[in-house]
């Protein structure tokens, strides 16, 4: 019974970790640009979170009323006033740039907010659980993120594979230059992506801090944890994805169980593990 | 020979056009009047490809080098120029991979300019589509998938088409199979600007007939003048 719970409590962290994903893979998918400054976003979203509730009394969850489109803004003026200019045949000046957008969150953070850590309050939710079984109960909070994530995957998916919106993603990821001779903007198509990765990242970045505490400093990590889910799940493919995020989160969380030093060496493992044995990942996309 | 000036539906004025250092067009300048069928030829690096990329705005072109319907469009992007009514069929079809053959139709409409062509009128044209309109695009034959860049194309209801060597790689049973529907999108009003390498092909769709020769304007005239001497001394200079 005591695996079954830390399996279960591995699969809902997955959830957050699948979120992270989601929206890295996402902007790869439509514009091969890698966000290095991804995680940084996550905790951006977490602060602008912490400000709207001590500004304004709302409750975290309340507060992605405004988070969301605040980070979907922030996403779309950042890709049309600054990344656009970065894409190219050439991967490697988007990376630089990420990489120092990611430096100036963390150091702006740091400096508004101090290097302590933080947390958002989410009141009686925060500890509320449920037992399914004999020694294996689940937090309502933990299942709502875990649900959240779902819904999200099912949202992209369904908008990627459904709507002329997500025919545009598609397209242009095919083919910037015909996309462009069927009247489509690339570099308005990519503003709405990185609007919609924020999105993403907003609620993901809230979820994780109702959660757990954060501080400046703890972007990078998530940044790891969402590529990992990633290249375990298989590129390009968004269920896939989620998958990917339960199995490093499930590692992570039996590493826990063995020895707690072990948490994240045991998800690295997980991950290495995949890359040895089935590099494409577990579901790759089949391309015809 | 060209339009009385003014009546033309695309205006080419002296465009130049270079790939860094090099220099692909040379002062061309080219018309095409309304419901016009106008062939372009010409060897290999021609600047054929160069001169329909320049007009669908994939290459950038000085500001009144490209007049089309009397407004100067050479310094539009390609996205503005489609919504304005030009669209191009790339060379080598360039369908979307990860898109169903109707979704390539659908996004090749998704401006919504108005027009005679709808997703129903592109199936009657090419019926073969229609049968296999949930496939995705790449499980097309050559010349479906030259249809369904064509149907792409006349989603956006232009009043310009232009054909980017539409009969390359395909049989010639589907060659004329294809040039034979040709009429039916000049019946609604479109221009086409044809660029070929088959000139037999070519020379018999259309009214009038450019060969280019690096990068100049080597001939031009009705392609009932363009005789088999005439073509040869401009495709290869004398």
């Amino acid at each position: 019974m005591e695996w079954t719970n830390t399996i279960v409590q591995g699969v809902l962290t997955g959830g957050l970790y699948a979120m992270f994903a989601a929206g890295l893979s996402l902007i790869f998918g439509v514009m091969r640009l890698v966000n290095i400054a991804h995680g940084d976003f996550i905790v951006l979203a977490a602060y602008l979170a912490l400000v709207v509730t001590e500004t304004l009394g709302l409750d975290p969850l309340v507060s992605l009323v405004i988070v969301i489109p605040l980070m979907a803004a922030i996403g779309y003026a950042l890709q049309r006033g600054l990344l656009n200019r970065t894409l190219g045949d050439d991967l490697l000046p988007p990376l630089l740039v990420t990489f120092g957008l990611s430096v100036i969150i963390q150091n702006g953070l740091l400096e508004l907010f101090t290097a302590d850590s933080r947390r958002l309050q989410a009141g009686a939710l925060e500890v509320a659980s449920f037992e399914v079984a004999r020694g294996v109960s689940i937090g309502v909070l933990p299942l709502l993120q875990f649900v959240a994530a779902v819904a999200v995957i099912g949202a992209l998916q369904a908008l990627f594979y459904r709507t002329a919106f997500g025919r545009a993603f598609r397209a242009t990821s095919d083919d910037p230059a015909v996309a462009r001779l069927v009247g489509l903007d690339n570099a308005h198509v990519f503003g709405l992506a990185m609007a919609l990765s924020l999105a993403v990242v907003a609620l993901a970045g809230v979820l994780l801090a109702v959660r757990a505490n954060f501080d400046p400093a703890i972007g990078p990590a998530r940044l790891i944890f969402g590529f990992e889910a990633v290249i375990i799940g298989g590129l390009g493919n968004l269920w896939g994805t989620l998958a990917g995020g339960i199995v490093l989160g499930v590692a992570q969380a039996i590493g826990a169980k063995l020895d707690p030093g072990w948490q994240l060496l045991a998800g690295h493992l997980a991950f290495l593990l995949v890359l040895a044995v089935k590099p494409e990942g577990l579901f790759p996309r089949i391309r015809a | 020979m060209p339009d009385p000036a003014g009546d033309a539906l695309l205006d080419v004025r002296a465009l130049d056009a270079r790939y860094g250092d090099f220099q692909a067009l040379f002062d061309v300048s080219i018309s095409v009047g309304r419901r016009e069928v106008v062939a372009i030829i010409g060897a290999n690096g021609a600047g054929k490809s160069t001169l329909l990329k320049c007009v669908a705005g994939l290459m950038p072109a000085r500001r009144d080098a490209i007049v089309f319907d009397g407004a100067p469009i050479g310094d539009l992007p390609a996205h503005r120029i489609v919504a304005r009514g030009i669209a191009l069929v790339p060379e080598g079809r360039r369908l979307f991979p990860s898109l169903s053959v109707e979704e390539n139709l659908l996004i090749g409409g998704q401006l919504g300019r108005p027009g005679f062509w709808t997703l129903a009128r592109i199936y009657e044209l090419f019926p073969a589509l229609a049968v296999r309109a949930r496939l995705p695009s790449t499980a097309l034959s050559g010349g479906e998938q030259q249809m369904a860049a064509l149907g792409r194309a006349l989603m956006a209801n232009p009043t310009l088409l232009l054909c980017d060597e539409i009969s390359l790689g395909l049989a010639p049973i589907v060659i004329r199979d294809i040039y034979a529907r040709l009429p039916a999108i000049v019946a609604q009003g479109t221009s086409l600007v044809i660029v070929e390498q088959d000139i037999a092909q070519a020379l018999a769709a259309a009214a009038r007939v450019y060969c280019l020769q690096e990068g100049r304007v080597a001939f031009a005239g009705a392609a009932r003048d363009a005789t088999r001497e005439a073509v040869a001394a401009a495709y290869f200079g004398t």
